[in-house]
């Protein structure tokens, strides 16, 4: 019975909790994919470096309001800063808007074309918050560190592993669910999110109908650079903050919006969650979990780990593959890439 | 002879900078009326009718609307003008519910739109009990219920339907011709195109035959429906 519990602690501890946390920025940063391509209809490759320019705004007014001496107490003081974050990236994605997508919307330009110019947006934007803040590693995070740490939990319950759980990953979660709830009442319950919705659907009959498409898209816009910024900043307090990190972020939450169903929603979060669970999972060790199950005779040797962490990318591109062999509108219907 | 409410006349134009499809195409409808373009494949029946909607140029002829000049609006402004246009195919937000495409349908009025939604769903009872569904998962029958149904929602003068019984059964396509006759009653003007010809001049004031893209036969419903010529060439007889 201790051994069960024990195993379940070390598997919360190394697994459930991390790719909670993990699920829950890549199920932002992927309703910001989703968003987008439902309604403005291409691949936005720029939105990894959105997030990372929503983080750096974040950081820098952390950083200021560090300098202040304001701080939250336990909380970090990024969540203060994160508003700002979301205003920057907000006058940066309906600047970039202006300037470089809607001239492609009017000419109607296909799809793959908008993806190309995402990715020179992607270049822009990448340099830009290199410049501005360099490419190193940032840490901004401040207040408690831990809601309960190893040692604390292991005096709490007498169990001989510990369970850390970060105030960061608490923060991530909740947030997140956050979030999600007010993006979903949006869309379901308001005139402007039912536009939003009418629009993604069919774009002729929204027109007909009345729906204002310019209006349409700026929301849209909004919308986005508060998921991006939120999930950025928040990915950069769980783990650090590093410009390039986020551009490799990409990967899986492309993956997590496609695995869903690419313009679902519900199917983002759900991609982000399954990215996160099998990335983390399969790179990290059973050994002590199946060690705590088997009788010992069966205690494996090896460390059981499937996959090396330096290989956690295969992951998503693997899954990626395996939903658009069999399944390419992804888990939850969404539309055919 | 008074000034229809609804006229496009003598259209001549095409889609984009493609070649001319209408020729000196005469349509008109007044309120409470059904007018009904009919014609062989390829005669430019949608055609005309998406040219009074604004949805091609035509270069020549002119679109009023109660007397106003409405020529160069767009689609979208011809909507706000009153106009209200069902298409024949996509013709409703699948994946959103039977209610929410009607306000959708609704999405320029600011005042309250229940009534008009009791009104709808008095015309159409199974959209009442689906309301919460999403439209998708209905049947054909009922997403033309449904696709009406939106574009009644801006109370419009007139109501424009491109083929509204394409593939729909015969006992549904009776049910539906019904209700457009219920909708005339309350004064909208209908301006329809129609495969099944015979079924839809027996209903309408006014019919047109059109062939290559130029008005052949222009006359009440009943008229054309007698017309020997007209039965030989398009009613099979």
């Amino acid at each position: 019975m201790i051994d069960l519990l024990n195993a379940l602690v070390v598997l919360s501890n190394y697994v459930l909790i991390p790719a909670l946390a993990y699920g829950s920025q890549l199920a932002l940063g992927a309703l910001g994919v989703t968003l987008i391509y439902g309604i403005l209809r291409f691949s936005n490759f720029a939105h990894g470096d959105t997030m990372a320019f929503g983080a750096m705004v974040t950081i820098l007014v952390t950083w200021l309001f560090q300098g202040w001496g304001i701080s939250l107490g336990p909380l970090p003081t990024a969540l203060l800063a994160i508003p700002f974050g979301i205003a920057a990236t907000a006058a940066l994605l309906l600047t970039t808007d202006r300037l470089v997508y809607r001239f492609y919307r009017q000419q109607k330009a296909a799809p793959v074309i908008l993806v190309i110019v995402s990715m020179g947006v992607m270049f822009v934007m990448n340099g830009l918050v290199r410049f501005i803040i360099g490419p190193n590693d940032q840490r901004f995070s401040d207040g408690e560190r831990f809601i309960i740490s190893a040692r604390e939990f292991k005096k709490l319950t007498g169990l001989s592993e510990g369970l850390a759980f970060k105030t960061t990953q608490g923060i991530t979660i909740v947030t997140a669910v956050i979030v999600v709830v007010a993006l979903f009442w949006f869309l379901n319950r308001t005139r402007t999110g039912k536009s939003m919705r009418a629009f993604s659907d069919n774009e002729d009959l929204a027109l007909l109908s009345g729906i204002n498409p310019d209006r349409v898209v700026m929301v849209t816009w909004l919308i986005v650079a508060g998921l991006a910024a939120t999930a950025g900043a928040l990915y950069g307090l769980d783990k650090s903050f590093k410009p390039f990190i986020y551009l490799q972020l990409l990967l899986p939450i492309f993956a997590a919006a496609v695995v869903g169903g690419l313009g679902n929603p519900v199917g983002a979060i759900a991609g982000g969650f399954v990215i996160a669970f099998s990335e983390v999972l399969i790179t990290y060790p059973l050994k002590k979990v199946l060690g705590y199950l088997l009788p010992d005779r069966l205690e494996p040797d090896t460390l059981v780990q499937l996959l090396s962490t330096d290989y956690k990318f295969a992951v998503s591109f693997t899954i990626l593959i395996i939903v658009l062999l069999f399944r390419p509108t992804g888990l939850f219907k969404g539309k055919s890439v | 002879m008074t000034e229809p409410f609804l006229i496009g006349e003598s259209m001549t134009g095409g889609y984009g900078r493609g070649a001319d499809i209408l020729h000196d195409c005469t349509i008109a409808v007044n309120p409470g009326e059904i007018a009904v373009i009919v014609g062989p494949n390829g005669a430019g029946k949608s055609t005309a009718m998406k040219a009074v909607f604004g949805m091609l140029n035509i270069h020549k002829g002119s679109v009023r609307l109660d007397g106003e000049d409405i020529t160069h609006l767009s689609p979208q402004d011809r909507v706000a003008k009153g106009m209200a246009f069902v298409p024949q195919t996509s013709n409703i937000f699948t994946s959103l519910t039977v209610e929410e495409n009607l306000e959708m349908g609704a999405f320029l009025r600011r005042d309250d739109i229940r009534v008009t939604m009791e009104q709808i769903f008095d015309l159409f009872p199974i959209l009442r009990d689906k309301r919460k569904q999403a439209a998708g998962e209905l049947s054909g029958g009922q997403r033309q219920q449904v696709a009406v149904g939106r574009a009644l929602m801006t109370q419009p003068k007139v109501l424009m339907l491109d083929e509204p019984t394409a593939g729909v059964s015969p006992i549904v396509m009776d049910e539906l011709f019904d209700r457009i006759i219920e909708v005339a009653r309350t004064g909208i003007s209908i301006l329809m195109v129609e495969q099944n010809a015979r079924q839809a001049l027996e209903i309408a004031d006014r019919g047109y035959v059109l062939v290559q893209g130029a008005n052949r036969f222009t006359d009440t419903g009943a008229a054309l429906l007698a017309n020997a010529d007209v039965r030989k060439s398009f009613l099979g007889g």
